[in-house]
């Protein structure tokens, strides 16, 4: 294929991604909505109150960042695992094995679908933030960039649990025992300032702690950890994630007998 | 002579040890109709999969085109559609998303992929079901959406797995006349069916695979040719009691009004005629008692075809 036929077998899957999530929104865009709405009435405006102040902020302005991330997460992740697993399950990932479609296309193209998912519920969810918050941006280009790095890096983590998955149970796996409990201790509802020192060094191994903080900076300014090492961290995952998906593919691990 | 596929000692061991294939040489001629006929579990899915990049081969050589699919598998694959076995499309997609997708995959752009889809999807009576979900197609326009996708790139070859399983012998009497057109203008076809008749009516050249190796491989009238003995089954007008001495040495009463009677291939059917008219048995109407191909793939695998994939 010459790079303009690749061009079109990647708008080809994008397209047909995109087609997908939107096909079935009341599964993909209004349940995140929801279940942030949830979170900022009970954790924002209830409990929050009595909170009061974090790292300088009040307690619902601190919380939005890292609940907009914590959206942003799951979309990608759930976009790329549901869509190649079921594509996979179905057979119909065969369309695309038999065609000469290279595999780095069809990596770039999941991947962009599920940016497009997780961007969109960002995007959904700021929206319903504005109904509890006044948002403040300390810098557009942080936020702009954290949130494509971490959808990227999701989608990266979606396709690899896709690709040894050979159930719908091992769908379920990973997000219910790895991507939650790294969540909720990354920094989304508290500063890990607040936590021993033991925990703080034990924190600073997960790496949704630097999305978030880094997501955090771009809204309010304040940041637990370094952006530079924040960056780095989110980069060297890409890549590792990156080359070990090519590999898998490469291999056709799960997915040519 | 041009060859739209060649295989060259190709292998394939699962890897739960089991042998699919033991060195299987193909040779399929450009602009050809190829029956790839075996018993269930003889190997040609497992070829089909080699050639179309669902199974990886573990020995031997590919050639589709003169293009060698260890050196160029994209380029090797644009030159193939191939129509699965089994469904495999996304279920909650209506035709005319599926088969504009492929066509994309194939890197043709929108506009065209639209007016390839349109074509295909009318010539297979599909167009008034694009915009229905393909899960709930019945199963003949299920096929026939699989054809339409796999057409939609306009390959040179044509793999198709049991095109006509499971639907009515209306639908498939006018898929073998799509399938008769577009061989005849210039679409190498490689079949493999349940149906021997099919294989027998549409294909000009024939391989029998069976436990991984390719048994036979010729012409479709050679291999017929080595058919020695016919039997017919004659329905009588008259009832009989027993079979004319003259008759005995080739023929079995079924019931009182049904012959059947094996005639050697360089004997002719007026003299058997004379026999039954010397006989005074006045014979209602006379057919083939099994298809042809039928007995030759008995005698070749040494099984019954209703176990054949």
């Amino acid at each position: 294929m010459n790079p303009l036929q690749q061009l079109i077998a990647f708008v080809t899957i994008v397209t047909k991604e995109i087609t997908r999530f939107l096909r079935i929104w009341q599964q993909t865009l209004v349940p995140p909505a929801i279940s942030t709405l949830l979170y900022f009435v009970i954790f924002g405006s209830l409990i929050g109150k009595r909170i009061g102040q974090m790292d300088g902020f009040n307690y619902m302005d601190f919380l939005v960042p890292g609940l907009i991330l914590m959206s942003v997460i799951n979309a990608s992740y759930q976009n790329v695992v549901g869509s190649f697993f079921g594509a996979k399950w179905g057979k119909s990932i065969e369309e695309l094995l038999v065609s000469p479609t290279p595999i780095v296309i069809i990596l770039l193209a999941y991947i962009t679908g599920g940016v497009a998912r997780g961007a969109l519920v960002g995007l959904i969810v700021t929206g319903v933030s504005l109904f509890f918050s006044d948002l403040q941006i300390h810098s557009l280009p942080v936020l702009f960039s954290i949130v494509i790095l971490t959808a990227i890096l999701f989608s990266l983590g979606g396709l690899m649990n896709a690709i040894f998955a050979k159930t719908f149970d091992d769908v379920s796996i990973i997000p219910t025992f790895v991507l939650l409990p790294l969540t909720y201790l990354g920094g989304v509802f508290y500063s890990i300032h607040l936590l021993p020192d033991f925990w703080q060094q034990v924190s600073m191994a997960n790496p949704i702690l630097y999305m978030v903080n880094a997501f955090r900076f771009g809204f309010l300014g304040i940041s637990d950890v370094s952006l530079l090492v924040s960056y780095g961290m989110i980069l060297f995952f890409i890549a590792c994630l990156s080359i070990a998906s090519l590999y898998l593919l490469a291999r056709s691990r799960g997915l040519r007998a | 002579m041009d060859y739209a596929l060649r295989t060259h000692q190709l292998s394939k061991t699962y890897a739960n040890g089991v042998t699919a294939l033991k060195g299987v040489d193909l040779a399929v001629a450009q602009g050809d109709f190829y029956a790839l006929l075996g018993p269930n579990g003889a190997g040609k899915s497992t070829v089909i999969g080699i050639l179309c990049s669902l199974v990886n081969k573990t020995a031997g050589n590919v050639e589709i085109f003169g293009v060698d699919i260890d050196r160029d598998f994209a380029r090797a694959k644009s030159f193939l559609g191939v129509v699965p076995q089994e469904f495999n499309f996304n279920i909650f997609e209506t035709p005319l998303q599926i088969v504009r997708n492929q066509a994309g995959y194939y890197g043709i752009n929108r506009q065209t992929a639209l007016t390839q889809a349109e074509k295909y999807l009318k010539l297979l009576g599909l167009w008034d079901k694009r915009a229905e979900r393909a899960g709930e197609l019945s199963g003949g326009f299920k096929r026939r959406l699989m054809i339409a996708r796999a057409l939609v790139h306009e390959p040179r070859l044509l793999i198709l797995d049991e095109p006509t399983a499971g639907v009515d012998i209306e639908i498939r009497r006018s898929m073998w006349d799509f399938l008769r057109q577009i061989n005849s203008a210039g679409t190498t076809i490689i079949l493999t069916t349940h149906y021997l008749e099919e294989a027998e009516s549409l294909c000009r050249n024939i391989g029998i695979i069976n436990q991984g190796t390719l048994v036979e491989n010729t012409s479709m009238r050679t291999l017929l040719r080595q058919l020695n003995v016919e039997t017919f089954v004659l329905d009588l007008e008259q009832p009989l009691t027993v079979v004319p001495a003259s008759l005995a040495h080739n023929t079995h009463m079924v019931d009182p009004t049904t012959l059947e009677i094996a005639i050697d291939r360089d004997d002719n059917l007026n003299h058997v005629y004379a026999m039954l008219s010397a006989a005074d048995i006045k014979v209602r109407s006379m057919r083939n008692k099994a298809n042809r191909l039928e007995q030759l793939f008995i005698n070749l695998v040494g099984q019954a075809p209703g176990n054949s994939k």
